[in-house]
């Protein structure tokens, strides 16, 4: 028997990107509970369809680039990118809105760009802000939650929603289902201070903190992304930085509550897809920044720029732009923030030529 | 409880320690043969002090120490050496190097030896004693790179702290564990007496991993009563490296590229520190090591007090190897050890592990994905490095950022390997990195001092041409001079006479036919067209992005060629208007055109040459060419000036003849030969032209000498010219066989050092016979023995630097030396019998 010639280390852990992947997978179970729980089907069957459609375009783009198929289905990632998609997106979107969207996300954001570590923007969210500009109207139409139904009316079953999903003729519309989310309703908002708001709208009273629904989804999330953070998953510096930057804009811009306010940090942090992108979106190693240093200053950045686009901008969420946005700004602040290497006095610039 | 600081980063690979601690530490039966590396630590290999053949004793000195960074080696029992040669030694290369080959009596028959008398201690020596004791008993450091214990035990600065490094952090290791637990007591008098070396600093500590409790209870009761410090810190690989061990203790860190002395820190291993015991108090050098023999391709697991030199399959006889439940052989622990290839490997004295891994415990590894960023590696790295970014310029040979990335700060622990979800091998794109940028550097370097010498050479040749013009001057004065006395003698224009018809027969005889030259000058051209179109070229891109010096140096290259083209443009219009004329008959024509005419044509010609530049000034639109036309033509300015100042000198009734017929004769000839020897030489390259040179010279030599031979046995009084004349002819033989070295060689000059030296070397050894030409006998014998010894001497120098080096010329070098060592025996005897 030849002896192997084999560099060191000769041990390893027994973690690989799959099982990362999975634990990723697992930890969003939390959070689609609480969306199917008060939302309906719809995140479910969002889900399913683009994770097969993931599974099938990443298996297209691997044969076409003559590499080994399964090999590359094992990581997992692609049903990462398809399950984050499929949760952004609104419950019972039409079937198209989901497979355009997936089918951009892996073959335009993931593939052109030389696949798996390569690139630089986040894949999910590069397919939601192209449905997003596509398909305004579908991309709003949120279904409203639970708590809101008129006695005796129920959301539609799982069959219902498919078929909704699906247009089959006599399927009926979302549209009979769709109410407005609780950014919608303080963006449109001018004339009510924020107390009469909350007790006047159900959307607002019917909750405990921040909004109908939507709390409980924010909240499973954010259990997910403390698993993730007690597995070592990612740091934390991301998600913190992100989620203080946002409670500190909103702060500033609370206005003791007038009509002109924009939210209170509760109704920030515990909206929309605040804590699916702080713990699920940013922390996507790939697009983000590199060092912990560097994480801190691109959560905080997209915490800003969520706050900024929510209460200025003419989109109703940010999470996606704001993503998007920091993505581009990722390598620069790489080349600014290595960590200070043992036996250096300070940390060096990634521009810095020989000395 | 002493604070300890916090490891950066680390990984908690399974420990797997249990296995090899259940049992003592055992003695192995001798081996049948021991195969010694001369070179076992960081440094110069030793050097050799027995032969093939010779019967040594246990602990008797094989090779000694040869240079500073160096130790020796001893022999591990008694025995007879068999062999002396190349044989695999453990490296991550696999490579060979020279190791004695001993075959034991059986009888471990020791060599006298003293360690310090009873009745004293070891603080009766000097600390140097006790330095000089440890380097002649062959210690380098046990832990892991086998650094000379001497050197490290006599830093420059100012020691306050000691530190013994009993962490063995590497998994699977427990020989040092097993150490602490049975040889308490000597590693602590080892720790005093380096305590004492070192001139008594502040704190010593031995820094112990919190699993090893034994190993600290058994060293407790040693170390109470004494100033040395046990320090336990929690296990977390790889606390046990030099830099993290001293954060861990002390809170401070080694600066980049600094010593841990460079801030009051040695850090020793306890093996070391137990090798140093053995050395001072028994006297014996460093013979054997503790090594942990492990893995489950093992059926038993315990460490072993080995022999240095064992072999590894003596080794895994004596524990059960299963070779086929083997999948990698590792010398030292799974994070950072290598692997072996081949069994016949020799313990040497940083083999502190043998692990035979099964396949369960190291199954191949998995084929790499792609990196997600996922920044595992980064929070692993006890270096705070970026492993990932890191690896992602590795990939793409980007040297700069892999410098800005620190990458020379990673001490190849294999922490971010091993976390790497992605399988990735990430310390060997490191260390193939590290190599590549080490070996630009060094090329670097090389390319450098190559550049610096040519330029040196050239402005060195430019000088000897400006010498060597200067005599031709002088010369052709004197040369005037003795003409002008010889005419008044009167006996000599015949021999002239003659002697002008062979050089014009001679020129004639070089002379090309016109169709000849016709197709030299076309080829000329063409050459010259397309020599001015490479150089624009260049100039145009230098002006887009070069230096301002370079555009002036690109530009006067571009004027030089257009020159050339129009030389050569207007040689070929000459050659067609005197087509049938030949050259020598041009010679003529113009010698015996008047002076007044000559200056006239030189005249007509200056002012010619001017009313050109000055149009090309005229059309030029760019400044640098401007000037440089400019200049150019205040040169011609100046030649025209002169001219016509010559002419209005001339007397009016100068003949229009020539004046003396002899002169022009003379001259004419002279004119003819340089002619026809330059038409021959013109297209030749350097090396052509320079080998003519030489030819010509040695037969003007031995017409000289000739000659010289004639006036002596005249006893003519021209003796002391002529051999004056004959030197100087040597001279410049010498001169011109040196340039074609030079010459020679010179393509290769600019990347190889060892061409040009040799060219130098060539024409030293030249002057050198010519020198001893004159010498007598036992002179030349004397200089002989210098020069070798000085020879020998440069040898013996860059032999030993090679071998630090480790350079692939140690070999070449080494036969060098030896056959100079034989040259200079042969060469003193040889003037111990001529001088009785
Ligand atoms: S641990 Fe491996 S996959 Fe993760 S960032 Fe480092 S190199 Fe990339
Ligand atoms: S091998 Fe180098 S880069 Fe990797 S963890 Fe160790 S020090 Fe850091």
């Amino acid at each position: 028997m030849a002896l192997l010639k084999i560099t060191s280390p000769h041990a390893h852990t027994a973690q690989s990107t799959a099982s990362v992947m999975r634990l990723v997978l697992l930890a969003t179970t939390p959070g689609l509970i609480a969306l199917t729980l008060f939302f309906g089907w719809g995140s479910l069957i969002n889900i399913l369809l683009a994770g097969s459609v993931a599974v099938l375009c990443e298996a297209a783009v691997m044969r076409l680039r003559k590499r080994p198929v399964m090999f590359y289905l094992g990581d997992n990632s692609a049903l990462v990118t398809a399950v984050l998609l499929g949760l952004a997106l609104p419950p019972l979107a039409p079937w198209w809105v989901v497979v355009v969207g997936t089918s951009f996300a892996i073959l335009i954001a993931k593939h052109l760009y030389g696949g798996l570590g390569y690139n630089p923007f986040n894949p999910a969210m590069v397919g939601y802000v192209v449905l997003l500009i596509s398909f305004p109207v579908q991309m709003t139409a949120w279904p409203a939650p639970l708590p809101l139904y008129a006695e005796g009316v129920s959301p539609p079953g799982f069959l219902a929603s498919l078929q909704i999903v699906l247009g089959l003729p006599g399927a009926g519309t979302v549209d009979a289902f769709t109410a407005a989310t609780p950014l919608d309703t303080l963006r449109q908002n001018s004339g009510l201070l924020i107390a009469q708001l909350y007790e006047q709208d159900p959307l607002f009273n019917l909750a405990r903190w921040a909004g109908a629904g939507w709390e409980w989804v924010n909240l499973g999330f954010l259990l997910g992304g403390c698993f993730l953070l007690y597995r070592r998953v990612f740091t934390w510096h991301g998600p913190v930085a992100m989620l203080a930057s946002l409670s500190l804009c909103a702060a500033l811009f609370y206005d003791g509550g007038s009509s002109a306010s924009h939210g209170s940090p509760l109704m920030h942090l515990l909206s929309g897809g605040t804590m699916l992108g702080a713990f699920f979106i940013l922390t996507d190693p790939v697009s983000s920044a590199t060092s912990n240093r560097g994480r801190l200053i691109f959560g905080a950045l997209i915490g800003a720029l969520i706050f900024i686009i929510r209460s200025w901008g003419s989109y109703p969420d940010a999470v996606a732009f704001a993503v998007l946005l920091m993505n581009f700004a990722a390598p620069l602040i790489d080349n600014y923030t290595l960590p200070r290497t043992y036996g250096h006095k300070k940390s060096r610039r990634a521009t810095e030529k020989k000395e | 409880m002493r604070k300890v600081w916090d490891l950066i980063g680390g990984v908690h690979p399974p420990e797997n320690k249990h296995q090899s601690v259940q049992l003592p530490i055992d003695v192995l039966p001798l081996p049948e043969k021991l195969v010694i590396p001369l070179n076992q630590h960081i440094g110069a290999p030793a050097k050799l002090l027995v032969a093939n053949g010779d019967r040594v004793l246990k602990g008797q000195e094989l090779a000694e120490p040869s240079g500073l960074v160096s130790v020796g080696v001893h022999a591990p029992t008694s025995g007879t050496i068999s062999d002396i040669s190349e044989y695999p030694i453990p490296h991550p290369s696999g490579m060979a190097a020279r190791c004695i080959t001993l075959i034991p009596d059986g009888k471990e028959q020791w060599i006298d030896h003293v360690g310090i008398d009873a009745t004293y201690s070891f603080q009766d020596y000097s600390p140097a004693k006790l330095l000089e004791m440890i380097r002649h008993a062959g210690i380098a450091g046990l832990g892991g790179a086998g650094f000379p214990s001497a050197v490290k035990l006599s830093p420059r600065k100012t020691i306050t702290t000691l530190i013994i490094n009993g962490s063995e952090c590497e998994p699977y290791i427990t020989a040092d564990d097993m150490l602490m637990r049975e040889r308490a007591e000597a590693i602590v008098e080892g720790i005093q007496i380096l305590s004492y070396i070192l001139g008594g600093p502040e704190e010593v500590l031995i820094g112990i991993e919190d699993n090893k409790p034994e190993a600290h209870a058994a060293l407790e009761p040693f170390v109470r009563d004494t100033h040395i410090q046990l320090v336990s810190f929690p296990t977390r690989y790889p606390s046990g490296g030099e830099k993290q061990l001293i954060q861990i203790l002390t809170g401070r860190e080694v600066p980049s590229g600094g010593l841990p002395a460079d801030i009051g820190i040695v850090c020793q291993n306890v093996g070391t520190a137990f090798a140093v015991q053995k050395a001072i108090h028994f006297g014996e050098p460093l013979i054997s090591r503790i090594t942990t023999v492990t893995g489950r391709a093992c059926s038993t697991n315990r460490n072993y007090e080995v022999l240095i030199g064992t072999p590894i399959t003596h080794l895994l006889a004596h524990n059960g190897f299963d070779e086929n439940n083997c999948s990698r052989l590792i010398m030292g622990g799974p994070m950072m050890g290598f692997t072996l290839t081949d069994l016949d490997i020799p313990v040497i004295k940083t083999t502190n592990c043998i692990l035979a891994a099964s396949w369960e415990e190291a199954p191949t590894p998995p084929p790499a994905q792609p990196c997600i960023r996922c920044g595992m590696c980064a929070e692993a790295c006890p270096a705070s490095l970026l492993p990932q970014q890191l690896f992602w310029y590795a990939q793409s040979h980007n040297h700069e950022r892999l410098e800005a990335h620190n990458l020379f700060d990673c001490i190849e622990c294999g922490a971010c390997s091993y976390v790497c979800p992605s399988n990735i091998p990430l310390v060997q794109y490191y260390r193939a990195s590290k190599g590549e940028i080490r070996k630009q550097a060094q090329e670097k370097i090389k390319s450098d001092r190559a550049r610096a010498r040519f330029e040196f050479q050239k402005a060195r040749k430019e000088q000897e041409e400006m010498a060597k013009a200067a005599k031709r001057e002088a010369r052709k004065q004197a040369a005037e001079q003795a003409k002008t006395l010889s005419a008044g003698r009167g006996n000599k224009p015949q021999k002239n006479a003659d002697m002008v018809k062979t050089a014009m027969a001679r020129a004639a005889e070089h002379q090309a036919s016109p169709a000849e030259q016709q197709a030299r000058l076309e080829r000329g051209i063409v050459r010259a067209e397309s020599h001015l179109h490479t150089v624009e070229k260049r100039l145009e891109t230098i002006r887009k992005e070069g230096t301002e010096q370079q555009q002036e140096q690109a530009l006067a290259a571009v004027e030089d060629a257009r020159r050339r083209l129009e030389d050569a443009r207007s040689k070929r219009a000459q050659l067609n208007n005197t087509a049938g004329t030949s050259d020598t008959d041009k010679v003529m024509e113009r010698l015996q055109a008047s002076p007044r005419d000559t200056l006239e044509k030189k005249i007509a010609s200056c002012k010619e040459r001017i009313a050109v530049t000055r149009q090309k000034i005229v059309d030029s639109d760019d400044e640098t060419l401007k000037a440089a036309l400019t200049s150019g033509l205040e040169k011609q300015q100046a030649k025209l000036a002169d001219a016509q100042q010559a002419l209005a000198a001339l007397p009016d009734n100068t003949p229009d003849t020539p004046v003396n017929q002899e002169t022009t004769d003379a001259a004419a000839n002279a004119i003819a030969r340089a002619q026809a020897r330059a038409a021959a030489t013109r297209d030749l390259p350097a090396e052509e032209q320079l080998r003519q040179t030489v030819v010509a010279l040695e037969g003007r030599i031995e017409k000289a000498k000739a000659k010289l031979d004639e006036a002596r046995a005249g006893e003519s009084e021209y003796v002391n010219a002529l051999q004056a004349g004959l030197e100087k002819l040597q001279n410049k033989l010498l001169d011109a066989q040196q340039q074609l070295n030079t010459v020679t060689t010179q393509p290769s000059t600019v990347d190889d050092d060892t061409g040009d030296a040799a060219s130098s070397a060539i024409a030293r050894a030249q002057a050198r016979v010519a020198e001893l030409a004159s010498m007598s006998e036992e002179d030349k014998l004397r200089e002989t023995v210098a020069s070798l010894k000085s020879r020998l001497e440069k040898a013996r120098i860059k032999l030993r630097e090679a071998e630090a080096e480790r350079s692939e010329h140690v070999d070449s070098l080494r036969t060098a030396v030896e056959k100079l060592q034989v040259r200079l025996t042969e060469a003193e005897q040889q003037l111990a019998e001529y001088h009785p």
